[in-house]
């Protein structure tokens, strides 16, 4: 009986062939809808927080250095790479990548750190879109006006004003 | 350092320990599918054992809670020598959805020393694989950290004291590169 039951096993797997996969020298396609890592593009973000707001990990940390300068850190330790932040972007600066082979030995490898200059309106006071590489050259603060004393020429104030005192960049009223 | 005697006394056959601490068991799943046929890690000679003491290399699945901390540490501690330890999964590398909670003390790191970390909720068969070769010195790790930096800030880092208000410019004096 027992000899029968071996030349059974033999059987069944002889009819299933070789199954192993080749992955470490040839590695396999990953499925279509396979998310990796997120990945942070650095031209496209406008800086909003919407991906720090969301994040259920609590991995996306968002915070100013100065009034001009926002930084953009993921850590990754804990993402679960849901993809939430991918979704929630309006810029689509946040792309889930198809990498999967994120083995290091120290953690900090897989932290990603943005540096986000922003403007600073003169009207409001809030943040908002860093002008195109244009629209920097008609900017005052961009331009070294005072050439005698080679300075930069600074726009940003400590205090609002009622008028627009430059027409610089042209507001659109909707 | 580690690498070389990770090589030396290892003689690239690693004996694996595989110790959750309160995870899912989606990371368990994945580590027991590496040894299935389908991803055959034997022929590497990766084997699954069922004590520590007889163990290289200990898998830890799962944050470290305020339950198992103490029984982790003691398998810890009952592996012989030259020992490693593999965080597996993104509760083991960082704490997990639940980081926050009560019971969740955080990362495995807190308990025991981490040498090898593989993110992913939970990580591929292939990324296990991949981290355990990098371990034993087969391949490069892939990742680094990324940084973007702007070039040149076009306006410098100020502060409103320092600014000296003329009739039409505002000039600021201590010129500073961030």
């Amino acid at each position: 009986m027992s000899v029968l039951s071996k030349l059974k096993e033999a059987v069944v797997c002889l009819k299933a062939g070789r199954v192993t996969l080749p992955y470490p020298v040839q590695a396999q396609p990953v499925p279509e809808k396979f998310r990796g890592r997120p990945l942070f593009d650095a031209a496209k973000c406008t800086g909003c927080g919407g991906c720090a707001n969301n994040c259920p990990a609590r991995e996306i940390l968002l915070f100013d250095l100065c009034q001009e300068i926002r930084i953009l850190q993921y850590l990754g330790r804990r993402c679960a790479y849901c993809g939430r932040c991918a979704d929630v972007c309006p810029e689509k600066a946040i792309t889930m990548s198809r990498e999967f082979e994120t083995g290091t030995n120290s953690i900090g490898d897989i932290q990603q750190r943005v540096e986000l200059f922003m403007s600073t309106c003169q009207r409001c006071g809030r943040c908002f879109k860093e002008p195109s590489a244009l629209e920097q050259l008609k900017l005052k603060g961009y331009r070294l006006d005072d050439v005698a004393h080679e300075r930069w020429v600074f726009r940003s104030k400590p205090y609002l004003e009622t008028e627009p005192v430059v027409d610089d960049i042209k507001i659109e009223w909707d | 350092m580690l690498k070389n005697l990770c090589q030396k006394m290892f003689g690239r056959s690693l004996w694996v320990y595989h110790a959750n601490s309160g995870g899912c068991n989606g990371c368990d799943i994945e580590v027991l599918n590496v040894l299935t046929p389908y991803y055959d890690v034997e022929r590497f000679g990766i084997k699954l054992v069922g004590s520590p003491r007889h163990a290289d290399v200990m898998l830890c699945q799962g944050p470290a809670m305020r339950s198992t901390a103490k029984a982790l540490r003691r398998a810890y501690d009952a592996m012989p020598a030259p020992k490693l330890v593999f965080a597996i999964g993104s509760c083991a590398c960082g704490g997990g959805i639940w980081y926050d909670t009560y019971s969740v003390l955080g990362p495995v790191e807190k308990v025991v020393p981490v040498n090898f970390y593989i993110p992913g909720c939970p990580p591929r068969p292939e990324a296990i694989i991949y981290g355990v070769a990098v371990a034993v010195g087969l391949v490069d790790k892939k990742t680094a950290p990324v940084k973007f930096k702007q070039i040149e800030l076009p306006i410098p880092r100020y502060h409103p004291a320092d600014l000296t208000g003329r009739d039409e410019l505002v000039v600021y004096e201590k010129v500073e590169k961030v």
